[in-house]
């Protein structure tokens, strides 16, 4: 670098001392070199967004080959457009009954979660009682440990559930229900330390006003609090909704036994397909199955892109 | 007023309380005593000492696992970190500045939502989608080209050298946009003056970076170790539906996570796999407590 004056607010500016033509060519080197810099980057940007958009079109259109295409060329375009692949993958793949399963847990485990998440992270951060930290910390604790430390009791006591009379085949191993009050306990630590600190962030005068209007304190948490926390419960309701649906550990430890794979969510599903795409050798059907458990999700996402980086970053930013 | 105070905790605490103690801190306690035991799941538990812990020094596969975890631990933070604060940067600085302002490349924000999209995906379905990707003939989608180019194929997958580096390859392509979105948010909170002020004193684009973005961004980069420092020692997702005979071939992918997986359910050695979690909760504990060690320093307010 022959002078430091070289950016584009200097340059009009040239020092005395120095002849315009140098401080020009020298701002045009600069000018240039920025230019490339810039190429190159954005080349580097290209790379990455094609990384992570060719492998998602190849499996779409996968789904559309014949079993020989398939095993062709890898980037040859389907001979024909057929969608009976998706018929197949739906209905013989069972698709139609692991994407239900999953939808039913996650509706009820995500509900679940932000009702008891949010309930304890009320109380927990605007009331003070005897035991309150305590508490507070006994569930903050639970995000320190893996959960494969856990998985190995959880296993046994949910299987122990199972013998319970009358209720024990709703709990025990297999079951929905059971898999949705497994998903609500261990989204309780991230649920309750988040809502927590937000419930704390909330002014007092609007709480201490509906006090005296005569609200008791369960229509003062539902009428007024919860409703002015609804970025926050936002925020974590999708978290929740997004680990739960994307579990894999719980569901292949506990939905297990006796005819279990009617009740298998959608990630144990897709995860056993591909071995039984491969008894049957029906891998369009694979693919399909692959299609069609990702476009929701490209779906959901182009419409609420916002709210979910939000939601996911949450955490991190905390 | 304040017996009813007293009434709606305990019936707002009750329900998370319990759930909570007993689904997951109850498990949690159990298995810190299963550990010393050599229970089968099925028999009455036999309290053994630290006999499985010894057991775990002479386990081949364990000692795999351990390693590939430690392998995960130094290269998933250090390549995702890299990758991720060098596309943010191209996206919220790289671009050419118009009277002072700078502003981000031309599609800035299509890229960031391409990049954050695999996050929104569940693993199960990423491992089986890069299973058929990197298929080891010419079908694969990689193999495809590469032999077009005259490159023989990889055994991605099967070949136990590559097979490893594969599971990272894999793990890097999800988390990047996770915490590209992340460095980004911190990019746009540092003040443009700081920026122009560099400008004006000549910094280009590189020095920029390191001596400007890199040291306010900190306190994100350090919270981004320590998340996908903890995703190290998880990958259990990945190599359970990814590699080849759930960690293979040979133990060449297996992780702990894997290794409890398959002493509890495969092998029936409950006491012993319970153990392995001891274990891999100790060497969490110990990255924690390292990490929060080695990067405490001043914290720069801007």
């Amino acid at each position: 670098m022959t002078t430091t004056h070289t950016d584009d607010v200097s340059a009009s500016a040239p020092s005395a001392r120095q002849p315009r033509s140098h401080a020009a060519a020298a701002g045009a080197e600069r000018r240039r070199q920025v230019n490339l810099l810039a190429g190159l980057g954005h080349i580097a940007l290209v790379i990455w967004a094609l990384l992570v958009l060719l492998p998602l079109v190849w499996t779409f259109l996968a789904a559309f080959k014949t079993n020989a295409e398939i095993f062709g060329d890898a980037w040859t375009l389907p001979s024909h457009w057929s969608f009976a692949a998706f018929g197949r993958a739906w209905s013989k793949a069972h698709i139609s009954t692991y994407m239900f399963n999953s939808v039913i847990i996650v509706v009820f485990s995500t509900f679940g979660t932000m009702l008891f998440g949010s309930m304890a992270a009320y109380v927990l951060a605007r009331y003070r009682f005897w035991g309150n930290r305590f508490v507070y910390y006994l569930f903050v604790a639970g995000l320190a440990f893996p959960v494969f430390l856990a998985i190995v009791p959880l296993f046994f006591q949910v299987k122990n559930l199972g013998i319970v009379p009358v209720i024990g085949p709703y709990i025990g191993l297999g079951s929905r229900f059971g898999l949705i009050l497994v998903y609500i306990a261990y989204s309780l630590p991230f649920t309750v330390f988040f809502l927590a600190a937000f419930f704390k962030t909330l002014p007092n005068s609007i709480a201490e006003a509906a006090i005296v209007d005569g609200a008791s304190h369960t229509r003062l948490y539902f009428r007024v609090m919860l409703p002015m926390a609804r970025s926050g419960i936002v925020s974590i309701t999708i978290f929740n909704i997004l680990g739960q649906w994307n579990q894999f550990l719980l569901p292949v430890a506990l939905i297990q036994g006796q005819d279990a794979d009617k009740r298998w969510v959608l990630t144990q599903g897709i995860a056993n397909i591909s071995t039984q795409a491969g008894y049957e050798a029906d891998w369009p059907a694979l693919f399909a199955a692959l299609t069609l458990s990702i476009l929701p999700m490209i779906v959901v996402y182009a419409i609420f892109q916002r709210q979910i980086q939000a939601g996911l970053t949450a955490g991190a930013l905390k | 007023m304040r017996h009813g105070k007293y009434r709606f905790v305990a019936s707002f605490l009750a329900v998370p309380l319990v759930l909570y103690v007993f689904y997951v801190l109850w498990p949690y306690a159990q298995a810190f005593w299963i550990a010393l035991t050599s229970w089968n799941g099925f028999a009455p538990p036999e309290y053994t000492g630290f006999s499985n812990f010894s057991r775990m020094f002479h386990d081949r596969l364990f000692i795999k696992a351990v390693e590939h975890n430690l392998f995960l631990l130094l290269t998933l933070p250090l390549i995702t970190v890299a990758i991720a604060l060098f596309l943010s940067f191209m996206l919220n600085v790289g671009g050419r500045s118009h009277s002072g302002i700078r502003s981000g490349v031309w599609g800035s924000k299509f890229y960031r939502v391409v990049f954050f999209f695999p996050q929104v995906l569940a693993v199960a379905i990423i491992g089986v989608l890069f299973q058929q990707i990197l298929r080891p003939d010419t079908s694969g989608a990689v193999n495809g080209p590469l032999h077009a180019l005259g490159l023989g194929p990889i055994g991605f997958l099967t070949n136990p050298t590559v097979a490893m580096w594969t599971v990272l390859g894999v793990l890097v392509w999800q988390a990047v946009g996770f915490y590209v979105v992340l460095f980004s948010a911190g990019m746009v909170s540092i003040p443009q003056d700081i920026y122009e002020a560099a400008e004006l004193d000549g910094a280009n684009r590189i020095s920029m970076f390191f001596r400007v973005t890199l040291p306010l961004l900190f306190d994100t980069v350090q919270v981004a170790w320590v998340y996908l420092g903890i995703a190290a020692f998880d990958a259990f997702a990945l190599v359970q539906v990814l590699t080849v005979e759930q960690g293979g071939p040979d133990g060449a992918t297996t992780v702990l996570a894997n290794q409890i997986y398959r002493e509890n359910f495969i092998n029936s050695r409950a006491g012993y796999a319970s153990a392995i979690g001891v274990a891999l909760f100790f060497l969490t504990l110990t990255f924690a407590a390292l990490t929060i060690r080695l990067t405490r320093r001043e914290r720069i307010e801007f």
